[in-house]
């Protein structure tokens, strides 16, 4: 059986010149990175040449900017408690989208519950958000607005310079999250505006264990971990070297192939897409069209009256690695909230499947893919009753109305006694 | 890979690779269909009923993997059973059956009770002799 990974969003491999680059330090080079000692000290300019090769990815000025975290989640985390506690008596307001991850809306929420407020600010259907609602949600107390680059379900391109010089305009501090970006796409902090930047090397083929989270001096943070005066006292805790410095070989390899990795991934992401919507009736694609406001890797479907966790199991089953939004998937029961906040109907939410692309995929397995894909939605619908009922016009399709029927969401509420979610 | 590493037990996964009893039943004696609030999903059992007893069962299920198993493994458990004895079936024969789901998972077996149950009333509502007979049946049971 052919093994297909289109979950690249998740994680990647780590590249074989980035795992030589590591082994070293595991063994040889142990040394602890704050000893003063020869063992310390040549750790110690692995740590610099890796934050040179972290700064360069995102066109920083400096390595003094960059500071290792544990992973991407723990960036987010120190990047919004960092500034709003630091900035306590500023004020005590933040901005952020609706479609952040959940590290960073879990941490807006935390954050909430200690007396601090916070706007959501929407975006479209496409998943772009709304600049004028961002320039009305800022007010003199806020302290820090957070925007992803690239949204990590649908891969909706934000138009960071749009939103850097809105922040500029109001003084007020912009973090990027750059999760799902990072390794994939051009990153200029400056042309950003940003005073804060977010993303993690296993997301493009560096090891999983460590985070990066890049800070100008337009952003004050203090400390959420605390002990030893390691990363220039932002974050305590002994560094993980052989992560670190694997991270930055990946991203040193990264920089160049960015062209070679967009054109590899935006081809078979228009041969994926368009051989899913040839061969199979009911699908649409979630976020903007393949072009400049989706990144080349992502690909969101909807492929309606079928679950979610169904289409992934029975990928999976044919060596096929999907994700899902679906809430059956999710371990809350809810839908994502990204979808949501697209306004997609809560029916096409619950069949959802994320295919997201890396350099390993070739087309015979975008072909697979697509044939396999389309025998799964013809197995579920055969099994769905939806399927039957819309094929009897009781209930109507959401993707292409027919004018028959009453809608899933109405059907589904009216055999639970309550309304989906 | 050399293994193979599965979501849920070899029992569910059989039953959600090879759905028994999949599909509507013509002519249906009853028939229940039923979402879960919770989660969005909707389950569809018909029963044919022959002398007080459920003849043929089956189900169509939109949802999960497990959603799909618990109406499979229902629908066989269910077979050949009195009207009486199946107003009686829990979800957590299901639950046994399948050799245990996730408990986030449990209220998939809930929804192949309740649309079971749904498909009796259904039935019972068409047929009030059967009910007086199922309802004195428990009560002899009882």
């Amino acid at each position: 059986m052919r093994h297909v990974f289109l979950d690249h969003q998740s994680s990647t491999p780590v590249l074989p010149e980035v795992f030589d680059a590591m082994k070293p330090f595991f063994t040889e080079a142990f040394g602890n990175p704050s000893s003063l000692h020869q063992h310390g000290l040549r750790v110690r300019d692995a740590l610099k040449k890796a934050r040179q090769q972290m700064a360069a990815l995102i066109g920083a000025d400096s390595e003094e900017e960059i500071f290792f975290t544990s992973d991407g989640t723990e960036s987010a985390n120190l990047a919004i408690k960092g500034v709003a506690y630091a900035n306590e008596r500023k004020g005590k307001h933040l901005v952020i989208s609706a479609t952040e991850h959940p590290s960073v809306i879990n941490s807006i929420e935390f954050l909430e519950k200690q007396g601090w407020t916070c706007t959501r600010v929407g975006v479209d259907a496409e998943g772009v958000l709304k600049l004028d609602e961002l320039r009305a949600a800022i007010t003199p107390q806020t302290v820090l607005v957070a925007v992803h680059h690239v949204n990590h379900d649908i891969g909706t391109v934000q138009p960071m310079r749009e939103v850097g010089k809105v922040c500029a305009e109001k003084g007020v501090p912009l973090y990027v999250d750059c999760e799902a970006s990072a390794g994939w796409l051009p990153i200029n902090v400056k042309e950003f505006g940003a005073a804060l930047v977010s993303f993690s090397p296993h997301r493009f083929y560096g090891p999983k264990g460590v985070g990066v989270l890049y800070r100008n001096k337009k952003a004050r943070i203090v400390s959420m971990m605390h002990g030893g005066v390691q990363e220039g006292g932002r974050r305590a805790g002994t560094e993980n070297v052989p992560a670190i410095v694997g991270g930055g070989m990946a991203a040193e390899i990264a920089l160049p192939e960015l062209p070679k990795r967009i054109a590899h991934t935006a081809h078979l992401q228009k041969r994926l897409w368009d051989g899913l919507r040839s061969k199979i009736t009911y699908i649409k694609l979630n976020g903007a069209e393949p072009g400049p406001k989706r990144v080349s890797t992502n690909l969101n479907l909807s492929t309606e009256f079928i679950e979610g966790e169904g289409q992934l199991l029975l990928c999976d089953l044919n060596g096929i690695a999907v994700a899902s939004g679906s809430s059956c998937v999710s371990k809350s029961l809810k839908v994502s909230h990204v979808l949501g906040a697209i306004g997609l109907d809560h029916a096409l939410a619950q069949g959802n499947i994320i295919m997201t692309l890396g350099m390993m995929n070739t087309e015979e397995d975008i072909d697979y893919t697509v044939e396999t894909f389309a025998k799964i939605a013809t197995k579920l619908r055969g099994m769905s009753p939806m399927w039957d009922e819309f094929e009897r016009g009781i209930i109507d399709s959401v993707i292409a109305p027919t004018g028959r029927g009453k809608s899933f969401s109405q059907h589904a509420a009216e055999v639970s006694g309550k309304a989906a979610h | 890979m050399s293994d193979t590493y599965t979501l849920y037990n070899p029992t569910v996964m059989e039953h959600f690779m090879n759905p028994r009893n999949m599909g509507d039943i013509k002519d249906a004696d009853g028939v229940g269909e039923v979402g879960a609030a919770a989660c969005g999903d909707i389950m569809k059992i018909s029963i044919k009923i022959k002398d007080g007893k459920i003849e043929d069962a089956r189900f169509k299920t939109f949802g999960c993997g497990s959603a799909i198993a618990s109406s499979s493994m229902a629908t066989e458990l269910i077979k050949g059973r009195t009207i009486a004895e199946a107003m009686d079936f829990s979800n957590q024969e299901v639950v046994d059956a399948l050799g245990g789901l996730p408990p986030v998972k449990i209220h998939c077996s809930v929804l192949a009770e309740e649309a079971l149950k749904a498909a009796l009333e259904d039935y019972m509502k068409k047929h009030p002799e059967a009910a007086a007979k199922a309802g004195q049946a428990e009560t002899v049971a009882a």
